[in-house]
């Protein structure tokens, strides 16, 4: 629909890399006036790198950048708001403790001849400004006191009402329920055709194509697909961020598994109508002693809190556990530990102890078991040793501090503490993020290992390749919500990308 | 390009430079003792005697037993202001448990020698607890929580003496306060049993480890599925008993039990736990650390009197002091976070 006018936005050949690893190759991108712009790619494509090129975060580049047809060259994020360029990052960046007025007026609150703030003009213009967005809150309402979803609508129309001409919304959506989606479409709708540019970025394609005009697909740093979002499907925008052919190096996934026979053995987890505020709506599902039960699910999605509630960290509103047959309320970690429940966290600094040596953080959670009153550090060595002989971790010196090891073998002292005597269920939070292939496979083997011994193992991971390569039966997290159960059915990256 | 020239430059720095970084902490408390003592033997004659010696070592008896308890408490990353308060209530309520003189005038309840030790220990650890239920159950900050119980302690000494002061407590605790025995005060011998104690449950308990371990990552303790508030609350207790066993041997120390008594022990506690190393942002330190920080304080104190100085500038002093150790502390701190990364 704009094509005929000249780009407000024009990349040609964009280059970066960070420390000798190409981020974006070659990547040309161009933005009309009154557009709404999709991006699409999987975590790690380089779309966020590009759109922090373009809101002035990167500076360093190589290629054109032109706006309005003249080549310019960015030297701060202050250069690009004067461009008329504004950035709502995925994360909220708002200030919780003022209120919604003063949040929508950050930085540039009306004042008097005095430097004096006119609170009653902010509060009225704020009120205005919100309840064109379709937002009906009182404007000296403390903002942290609103929902998540309603503060992170706040902060996007802040964005959009702040006169910008070019306006990048990264994972807008992620934490917004439906109606409010729905809002935020009609507004962006609205601003295109005041002559607004947007560009959208968002795992959930559904939203992108409903939305939007023309979708830019991402893969390893090239934009390998750009067409009009009325000409193409989810399915074929998926299949294009994937790729086939001999691309990737690993095992990319995009054939069709074959997920077993769903077992049939003891039920160690039994989870029941679980719920936390705006986090989880009822979930519902049950872990088998020898099965590896993998959850996926988008960043945001409520993976984190379901692992924090299985592991006495975080109590649900309402619902239950049964471990074993008997109901549990977790008081603490430590009634859950003591109940055979174990969780790694997706970041190792958290569970960790990073200035002590590794046998003391190996030993930490059996302490009780080899000891009584006093400490038996030869014991807690010994056992140390046989843990990170099996785990392969090293440098292989169980006095070393922690912080000396490199992150993957951080993680293999992560499940070797829970490993002396194995939990009844342990539970896993992106448990190869971040690692090199070779230290990816290790902790899959060990995974696989455990398997057999009759743990019950949660996978939870936002990489598809983690969950397929790691479970035998794979739930789909949603917005809070299971929404698809994998089993005994052939799987692929698409198919689950399809269904999330 | 230039991170690989950094990478070279911090493999040439490892080697003997990142462990004495990292020990950092414990040596650098230690050079200042040293330098201390060395300047006031050359200032004063009278300062590196014997019997100097002794009467430091009594003088920081006190501080020592109460300090002993805080350094469980600052291992853990938390802070005890009411250290010296409670002192100061369990001192009294040793000496209202116990038949005073005629011309003392408290209401007091007089009782035998074992029931009132007991009844003021029972008070201590009672304050104790109150500290560690509002800080784990209630989530109180420790800082408020324990600054709460300085005024109720206070108060409770104020209703217990009513601006009076009492001069009997039972004789074991006459004894282990002002007695000696082959020329060592009882004060010292328990001072040092106590220190010993404490040092012993932090390094061969799995108490002592689960301290160490809870200050040092708090979030990776609770994910290991330790009980961290039972343990903070065990340290506020543990902290607590302490400062009462200070108090009543202080009370006898002194001679007479009355309200403001302790109040410099406050400071002069916290201080022997940080002048020694011991970090305040919790996992690093010890006793070993703590009996260093006592007698940098010890030698201070008992120093400047031997040299001629306007006494009221001592306090500012012992103030700037107090500041170095600090600056000393923190930066200790982010050397050996600078060796670990």
């Amino acid at each position: 629909m704009s094509e005929g006018r000249s780009p407000i936005l024009e990349l040609q050949g964009i280059t970066k890399s960070f420390g000798g690893v190409e981020a974006l190759r070659g990547v040309d991108f161009a933005l009309h006036p009154g557009e709404i712009h999709g991006l699409v790619g999987e975590n790690g494509a380089g779309k966020s790198t590009l759109m922090k090129i373009i809101a002035g975060v990167h500076t360093e580049f190589s290629g054109h950048f032109l706006i309005d047809g003249a080549e310019t060259r960015f030297r701060s994020t202050r250069d690009a708001h004067a461009a008329g360029i504004a950035m709502v990052h995925q994360e909220l960046s708002v200030a919780p403790d003022l209120t919604v007025a003063e949040n929508v007026f950050l930085g540039n609150q009306p004042t008097n001849r005095l430097g004096l703030v006119q609170w009653r003009r902010m509060a009225r213009e704020a009120g205005e400004q919100l309840s064109r967005f379709g937002i009906d809150v009182d404007p000296m309402t403390r903002l942290g006191d609103l929902p998540i979803g309603l503060q992170q609508l706040i902060e996007i129309a802040r964005v959009l009402f702040s006169g910008a001409r070019i306006v990048i919304l990264d994972e807008p959506t992620s934490a917004l329920s439906p109606p409010e989606v729905e809002r935020l479409f009609a507004t962006l709708r609205r601003l295109r055709e005041q002559g607004t540019s947007i560009v959208f970025i968002s795992h959930f394609i559904e939203d992108i194509l409903r939305v939007s005009d023309t979708v830019t697909v991402f893969r390893n740093g090239r934009k390998v697909a750009e067409t009009a979002s009325a000409a193409t499907s989810k399915g074929a925008l998926i299949e294009a961020m994937i790729g086939r052919g001999g691309e990737a190096l690993e095992h990319s996934y995009t054939d069709d598994l074959m997920l077993p026979r769903p077992s049939d053995s003891q039920i160690v987890l039994k989870v029941d109508q679980l719920s936390l505020s705006r986090s989880l709506k009822d979930i519902s599902f049950e872990a088998r002693a020898g099965e590896v039960l993998g959850i996926y699910g988008f960043m945001g999605c409520g993976q984190q809190e379901l692992s924090r509630i299985l592991f006495g960290k975080l109590k649900p509103d309402t619902g239950a556990l049964v471990v074993e047959g008997t109901p549990k309320t977790f008081a603490s970690t430590a009634a859950a530990r003591r109940a055979g429940v174990a969780l790694v966290p997706e970041s190792r600094r958290d569970m960790l102890f990073h200035q002590e040596p590794v046998y003391k953080n190996i030993s930490i959670s059996i302490l009780d078991r080899i000891s009584s009153l006093l400490l038996k550090p030869a014991q807690e060595r010994d056992i140390a040793k046989r843990q990170v002989e099996q785990l392969q971790i090293r440098p292989p010196v169980v006095g070393l501090d922690l912080g000396m090891l490199s992150g993957g073998n951080q993680q293999k002292v992560a499940l070797a503490k829970w490993l002396t005597y194995p939990p009844k269920l342990l539970v896993l939070c992106e448990p190869t993020r971040g690692m090199d292939v070779g230290a990816k496979n290790d902790v899959i083997n060990i995974v696989r290992d455990l398997r057999t011994r009759g743990l019950a193992i949660i996978v939870l991971s936002t990489e598809p390749e983690t969950v397929l390569s790691l479970a035998d039966r794979i739930l789909v997290l949603k917005r809070g919500a299971l929404v698809r159960e994998f089993k005994n059915e052939p799987i692929s990256k698409d198919r689950l990308l399809e269904a999330a | 390009m230039s991170s690989e020239t950094a990478l070279a430059a911090e493999q040439r720095a490892r080697g003997l430079t990142p462990f004495l970084r990292s020990q950092m902490r414990n040596i650098a408390p230690f050079l200042t003792l040293i330098f201390l003592s060395a300047f006031f033997a050359f200032a004063s004659p009278s300062f590196a005697t014997l019997d100097n010696l002794g009467n430091i070592l009594t003088q920081v008896s006190v501080t020592g037993i109460i300090a002993v308890g805080l350094t469980f408490v600052i291992l853990c990353a938390e802070i005890d202001l009411s250290i010296a308060s409670i002192a100061n209530v369990t001192g009294i309520a040793v000496a209202y448990f116990t038949l005073q003189e005629s011309y003392v005038n408290i209401a007091n309840i007089p009782l035998p020698g074992a029931v009132a030790i007991l009844l003021s220990i029972l008070l201590c650890a009672l304050l104790g607890l109150v500290n560690a239920l509002g800080l784990t159950l209630i989530g109180i900050p420790s800082f408020i929580m324990t600054l709460a119980m300085m005024q109720i302690a206070a108060g409770i000494s104020a209703l217990l003496v009513r601006g009076q002061i009492a001069y009997k407590v039972p004789s074991l605790i006459t004894t282990l306060g002002s007695g000696s025995i082959g020329g060592i005060p009882w004060i010292v011998i328990v001072a040092a049993i106590m220190l010993l104690g404490g040092h012993l449950v932090l390094t061969y308990t799995r108490f002592g480890r689960y301290v160490y371990m809870v200050g040092g990552n708090r979030e990776a303790a609770e994910y290991s599925g330790l009980n961290v508030k039972l343990i903070l609350g065990a340290v506020m207790v543990i902290s607590a008993v302490c400062s009462g066993i200070g108090g009543m041997l202080g009370v006898a120390h002194f001679g007479s039990a009355q309200q403001n008594e302790f109040d410099t022990y406050l400071l002069d506690s916290i201080a022997a736990v940080v002048v020694g190393g011991t970090s305040l942002f919790g996992g690093r330190g010890g006793i070993g650390n703590t009996i260093v920080g006592l007698f940098v304080l010890g030698v201070l104190n008992n120093g400047l009197d031997h040299v001629n100085i306007d006494s009221f500038l001592k306090i500012l002093i012992r103030g700037l002091i107090l500041l170095a150790a600090l600056v000393i502390n923190v930066y200790a701190q982010r050397l050996r976070e600078k060796a670990a990364e």
